[in-house]
């Protein structure tokens, strides 16, 4: 009878249609000692898978905790930095605000004057290349 | 999630994933090293693994996946070239004098099976997935598992009889 029911439960195992329950019948049976001569040659497959499932998985796990704190602490220190600048470097302001606008204009007239003089005084050093060519000359002819 | 929370959630399956990885790497030190990431990348996550409604079943797919993608890659491809040359060394001594080489055998025709069916017949057959769990893990249809795991079985159970037949044993 129960030699019957195993090789019913073979064949559905053969056509993939036994259940889970049921294969757990058949590798039961296939795991004991004294298995029918004919029936002999398929142990070794329930074996081997029963072999198989002792296999472990024995490799170090280096986990390591989270140090979210870190990504927090760069954040903080740019934060920091910023408001130091700021605190530091008085503000910039702006040029009307300081002064009158006849002021800023007599201001722009004086440094116009004397960007006026100043390129007066680099006309006057154009002759030195006058210079320059006379000597060419002597230096040419030696 | 604290690290002992995570071992806890992670050590019911991770034998698991080791031996799946194992199936289809086929070298113990490469299925260690896919285990291992993956559980690193699971703990990379772990915030987001209360969201997961179950964890085995993902971490179960990673693995899947990124050992099909080690396979692919060229490098892997070299490492099993590698392998294969001293695969009869695998096989621990332990195990030879428990049963002697038929189970030996029985690694080696399903180190030849197609990847899907080695997948099918190592969820089936050795972790007792249900057919629903197999066929959302492998995203195939439950027919086609179905068919995949009896083409496997029946391709082992051929070659096992082969060999008996030829008096190898």
């Amino acid at each position: 009878m129960e030699l019957y029911n195993i090789e019913k439960l073979l064949e559905k195992y053969f056509e993939a249609t036994a259940t889970v329950a049921e294969e757990e019948m058949l590798r039961s049976f296939f795991l004991q000692k004294n298995i029918p001569e004919h029936l002999q040659q398929y142990a070794p497959m329930f074996q081997y898978f029963a072999v198989e499932k002792e296999e472990r998985f024995t490799k170090d796990l280096p986990l390591k905790p989270k140090r979210k704190f870190v990504k927090w602490v760069s954040v903080a220190a740019v934060a920091v930095l910023v408001a130091a600048i700021n605190i530091t470097v008085p503000k910039s302001t702006a040029l009307e605000s300081e002064y009158t606008q006849e002021e800023i204009a007599s201001a722009q007239e004086a440094f116009k004057l004397l960007a006026y003089n100043f390129n007066k005084g680099t006309k006057q050093l154009g002759y030195l290349e006058e210079f320059q060519k006379t000597t060419d000359k002597f230096l040419i002819k030696e | 999630m604290q690290q002992s929370d995570f071992l806890h959630v992670v050590m019911p399956f991770k034998d698991k994933l080791f031996r799946l990885a194992k199936r289809l790497l086929v070298s113990k030190e490469e299925a260690e090293d896919a285990t291992q990431e993956v559980l690193l990348k699971l703990w990379s996550k772990n915030k987001l693994m209360n969201s997961y409604n179950n964890v085995e079943a993902y971490a179960m797919m990673m693995t899947k996946n990124f050992c099909l993608d080690r396979l692919k890659s060229k490098q892997a491809g070299h490492l099993k070239l590698v392998h294969t040359n001293y695969e009869d060394n695998n096989i621990s001594p332990q195990r030879q004098m428990e049963v002697g080489d038929s189970l030996a055998w029985i690694e080696k025709i399903m180190d030849d099976l197609p990847d899907q069916q080695k997948l099918v017949l190592q969820l089936r057959d050795v972790e007792q997935y249900e057919y629903e769990e197999i066929s959302d893990l492998l995203e195939m249809k439950p027919g086609a598992v179905r068919v995949a795991l009896s083409r496997a079985r029946k391709t082992v159970r051929e070659k096992l009889m082969q060999k008996h037949k030829h008096g190898i044993v």
